[in-house]
This record gives structure tokens, sequence and C-alpha cells, in this order.
């Protein structure tokens, strides 16, 4: 009897040729948008890989951290420190930021990895907190009160303004269809179903042979470097860092975990609803200040008490719409109909 | 001396940080919590009791009086009614509410009393300082520390000789049989969430009469409270002082070198132990 089991249903194809159109109108971008809407656009990107990231080790790997600010800032600023002092020009840079997020998790994750569950959390933060009280020494790029890119460097990236602009753009959307694809494609792998099962059930996890530690390890090291990578990206942007603007709690790790946890925490599609309803939110809500920190707080708390896998694990659980094809399901079984009657 | 005078300052600060420690140490200990709000809950406990002094023309010691109930019943309203609905194995629900809360908390506090760093002022004995030779050693400080170690001694004499404790102990031990023996698991987190946040009370009012504070200072006193749980080891309050103790010398000893250094070398003495003894320095034997 041959039972045919896919990944794919309906609602996934339809996404797959929304998502083609997407990107062909996001790619363009540069010649259709404004000059804000392009920054609006690069923002929303960046932020939506940030989420990615993050769910990938709370959601997924079960590894929360309240620290990813850490590598944002070491990102933003080995870019700075690389650019000004070699006069290579930042774009060509990424990809030796991406090797270096890495290789400093190493250690970091050596010695954090000590510690378990919430206490990893805030043994993440005080890693954060070392990374910005370090960065606040180095004087050469400005102490506490941070730096600026040089002109000279600016204008490698592209000698006009609007080039410049569509660059960081581009930059912002490769890195982005990057960091969706590796994802993916890395909870699809044999690795990716490892974690999902350490995260069910570590102890059975480990009783099938599962290595928890390196499997973990790994997650937690492919995460910095790509956080580090999007951290060079928005500083570059910016074109100006302080050791409170990189390693901002909020601005990177706090904003990021109501994104994901409104969204749906351990979903693909959970980080874009976050991210698009989040940015709604501050668009519309801006203007009240602290008391839209205070609903956003208010939100991921209600969501966490009454819906735990947030707004996409809702719509999930009561239509059964998956736009990643992820969960395998059995469709039918070929020619059994036939055969026995 | 000045290497001696910044140890024994680093040790009488240790005391504030144990007291930072005990709330998270204890309910940690109890329901496996850990409170990411821990730190602004310090913050507003400073802060109600800036409100209690000004409006009742308090010395800030005394005002403890008022601030430690408020907290208190603050703690047991906050468990029973918000926390208590995440306790489970997932430990995401508790963390997240709690982050939340944290954000909720510091917002709040910035709305109603704006940014400005505020102090409590405890008059004289801020200043008043007994001299031992060439050593000055400052009354308040001296007192802060006699404090942490009652609220110490105090916590452990309730968690090993009174009914509360017993019960504390029980449901930590095993919340299922504790409830089937009779215990009300909710009641009993309550109470626990309560008794932490009364040695918050503590704790806040302490940090008020001694540095400025503002809306948000509460997440470094988080990560002081958390370093020397963790230098001293899970579940055991007597280490969490000597964590305190080591913490306070560290950034002692980093502030005289450099004062950018200060609290950078806390967080190093922090990575070290966790390097070297992962378990900290002295871990409640587990069973």
């Amino acid at each position: 009897m041959n039972t045919v089991v896919t990944r794919n249903s309906g609602s996934s194809n339809a996404f797959l040729i929304v998502v083609a159109i997407t990107l062909i109108v996001l790619a363009t971008a540069p010649v259709w948008a404004g000059r804000s809407d392009l920054r609006f656009l690069s923002e929303v990107f960046l932020y939506l890989g940030l989420a990615y990231l993050w769910n990938l080790l709370a959601g997924y790997a079960g590894l929360v951290s309240v620290g990813q600010q850490a590598y944002v800032g070491f990102g933003g600023y080995l870019l700075f420190a690389l650019a000004m002092n070699t006069g290579i020009t930042p774009l060509a840079l990424l990809p030796l930021v991406a090797i270096a997020g890495m290789l400093i998790a190493v250690p970091v994750a050596a010695l954090i990895f000590r510690l378990h569950g919430a206490y990893f959390a805030i043994g993440t933060w005080v890693v954060a907190e070392v990374f910005r009280l370090s960065a606040a020494q180095m004087t050469s790029l400005g102490g506490g009160s941070g730096t600026s890119l040089p002109v000279s460097v600016v204008k490698s990236i592209a000698s006009s303004r609007s080039g410049r602009e569509s660059l960081s753009y581009w930059a912002a959307l490769l890195i982005l269809i990057l960091i969706i694809c590796l994802v993916f494609l890395f909870l699809r792998s044999r690795t990716g179903l490892a974690m999902t099962a350490i995260r069910d059930n570590e102890l059975a996890a480990e009783s099938l042979g599962i290595n928890i530690w390196r499997t973990k390890f790994m997650v937690y090291v492919l995460t910095a470097g790509l956080t580090a990578t999007l951290g060079a990206l928005i500083f570059m942007q910016k074109l100006r860092i302080s050791p409170d603007a990189a390693f901002n709690v909020n601005d990177w790790t706090a904003f990021v975990i109501f994104i994901v946890v409104i969204g749906g925490i351990g979903t693909l599609e959970g980080p874009i609803i976050g991210t698009l309803l989040y940015f709604l939110l501050r668009e519309t809500m801006a203007d009240l200040g602290t008391t839209y920190l205070m609903i956003l707080g208010a939100t991921a708390i209600a969501i966490m008490l009454f819906a735990p896998k947030g707004i996409w694990g809702f719509v999930n659980s009561r239509w059964g719409i998956e736009l990643f094809p992820m969960t395998r399901r059995v469709v039918g079984n070929r020619e059994q109909t036939t055969e026995h009657h | 001396m000045v290497w001696v005078n910044a140890i024994i300052q680093g040790i009488l600060i240790g005391g504030l940080y144990a007291l930072f420690a005990a709330g998270l140490s204890l309910i940690f200990g109890i329901m496996r919590l850990v409170n990411i709000a821990h730190g602004d809950l310090i913050v507003v406990a400073a802060f109600i009791g800036l409100v209690v002094t000004s409006m009742l023309d308090l010395h800030p010691l005394a005002s403890l009086i008022v601030v430690i109930p408020i907290m208190a019943l603050l703690g047991y309203a906050l468990q029973y009614c918000l926390l208590n609905q995440t306790m489970g194995n997932d430990i995401l629900p508790p963390l997240l509410v709690t982050f939340g809360l944290s954000v909720i908390l510091q917002n709040g506090l910035l709305e109603a009393f704006s940014a400005d760093p505020q102090k409590l002022n405890a008059g004289v004995l801020e200043t008043a300082s007994l001299s031992m030779g060439s050593l000055n050693i400052g009354v308040l400080p001296l007192l802060m520390f006699i404090v942490a170690l009652a609220v110490i001694a105090g916590l452990q004499w309730i968690f090993y000789y009174t009914a509360l404790g017993r019960a504390f102990r029980a449901t930590s031990d095993n919340a299922e049989i504790a409830q089937l023996m009779g215990l009300n698991k909710k009641h009993i987190f309550s109470m626990a969430m309560a008794l932490s946040l009364a040695v918050v009370a503590i704790a806040g009012i302490f940090l008020g009469t001694r540095t400025s504070f503002d809306p948000a200072a509460g997440p470094a006193r988080l990560i002081f409270g958390f370093e020397a749980v963790i230098i001293g080891g899970l579940g055991n309050l007597w280490g969490t002082l000597i964590g305190g103790i080591i913490l306070g010398v560290a950034q002692g000893i980093g502030a005289q070198i450099n004062p950018g250094w200060q609290q950078l070398a806390g967080h190093i003495a922090f990575l070290l132990v966790l390097a070297v003894r992962p378990t900290g320095l002295f871990p409640r034997v587990s069973h």
C-alpha cells in the first residue's frame, strides 16, 4: 500500500505564490518607494530578522535569552571599528562580523550554559552588561558617549545618498531572506527535529541519543552570528553608535520578545504576524510614549496567560492553516479504493 | 589603607546585595520561580518609601512599618491573581510574564515620578560614622549590614522552626503531596511571595537611603541579587550573604582601580565563580 505523506498543504502552496509576489514588490522598492518608506521597511526587515532568531532560540531550542542585545551591540561596534581602521566598505565586512559573532559566542555559551532555565536568562543579561561596560571603556570608539561613522567610510558605501539607502535596504532584505531560509531549512533538518524533541521533553530526547548540549550550543552560536550581522546593519543605517543604544535591552530584546510572544512563539508564522502588529501599534500609538510600552507589556502578559501560542497558534489550532510546510500529514492511500473493491 | 577601606565598604555593601538576593532566592527555593521584575519591585518599594516619608513626615527607617505591609500585600495579590496562573513545568510563561511586568513597572514609575533621580533623606544617620584608628565606618552601611544579618537569620528561623516554614518546605519538596496533606498550594505560594516582597521592602528603603534611584534602576538590582545567589550557591541563604559580600568587595576593588570598572569587576567575579564552581561556593546538598 502506498501511503502519501506530504508537508505541503493548500495554504502553504498559496503562501508560496504570495511570498514570490511580495518579494518582487519589495526588491523593487528603491524604484517606487520614497526615502522614509525605504528606511521604515528596512527597520521592519531587521526587526523581523531579530524576531526569527529569538524565536529559534526560545521557541524551538528552549534557550530563553534576554541578552541578545549583547550580539546586536557587538556587531554594531565591530563594524564601526573595522570600517574606521581598515577603510574597507562596511557591506563587505558583514561576513566577517557574522564569523566574529559566532566566535565570541563560543566562550560565552561555554560559561552560561552552566545555568538553566530562568537563571540562564539572567546570565545572558549579565553577559550583555559586560559587553556594554567594556564598550564604554573603549576610548578609541568614543567611550561612554559613542562615535559616528566618519564621512569617508559613509561615502565608501556608495557615493550618493540614494545609492547608499538603496544598498542598505537591499542588504537588510537579503539578510532577512537568508535568516528565514536558514531557520526554515534548519528546523526541517535532522538537528531541527532533535531540537524540537529536546524542547518538548529533554529527558526523553536524551534517552533517544540526542546530544542536548551540542544541539543547543550549535543553535546559540549560529543565532549569535546572525544577530551580530543584523546589529551591524542596524548601526550602519543609523551611522552612529553608543553603548546605551547598542546594548539596549528594551530595543533589541524586550520588543523582540513581545513581537514573538504576541505573534506566536514556536511557530514560523508568528514572528511575521507579531512584527506587522508591532509596527502597526507603534505607528498609531507611539505618541502615547510610556503608556504604549505598558500596553505592549500587558498584551504580552495577557497572551501568555490566555493564548500561550500567540495569535498564530490560535489561528493554527482553530483552522489548521500552516503557511510554512512543516508538519507532515497523510493525504491518502493511493490505489487503495480500486484494489479492494 | 585605601584598599582596606575599599574592602570594608565592599563587605558592608554586600549586606545590601544579600537583601536584594534573599527575596529572589526564597521564591526560587519554594516554587522554582525566577522573578525578572524583582529589581523593579525593589525600586517600587523605594518610591513607596518616598511617598510615605514625604506624606507622613517619617524617617525612612520608620516608614518601613508602612512599606513592609504594603509590599507584602502586593506580593500576595501578585502571586495569587497573576503568577499562580503561570506555574507549571514550562519555564517560559512565568519568565515572560514577569518580564512583561518589569516593563510595565518601569514605565508606570516613569509616568508617575518622571526620570529624575530621587533619594530618601535619612538625616544625620547618613553622615554619622564610627572611627576605628584611621578607619571610618559609616553608621548607615553598618546598620544595613546588621539588618541583612537579622533578615537572613529571621528567614532561616521561619523556614526551619515555624508551621509556615514547614509548609514552605513541604510544598517545595512535593507540591502535589503537600496538597493532599491539606495545604493550599496557591495560598502557600502567595505567602512565599508576600514574604519575598517584605524583604524587598527593606532592600528598597535601604537602597533609597544609600544612593539615588530612578525608575530604570531595577534591572541592575536584579542582576546584583542574582549574582549573589549564584556565587553563594542555590538554596543557601548564608551562602547568599557571602555571595553578596564577594560581589561587594569585587566592586569596591574595581572602583578603587578605575571608577569605570566598579560594575565590570563585580560581573567578572561572578563569571569567574561560574567558570570554576558552577554550583556556587556553598551549594545546599541536593537531595
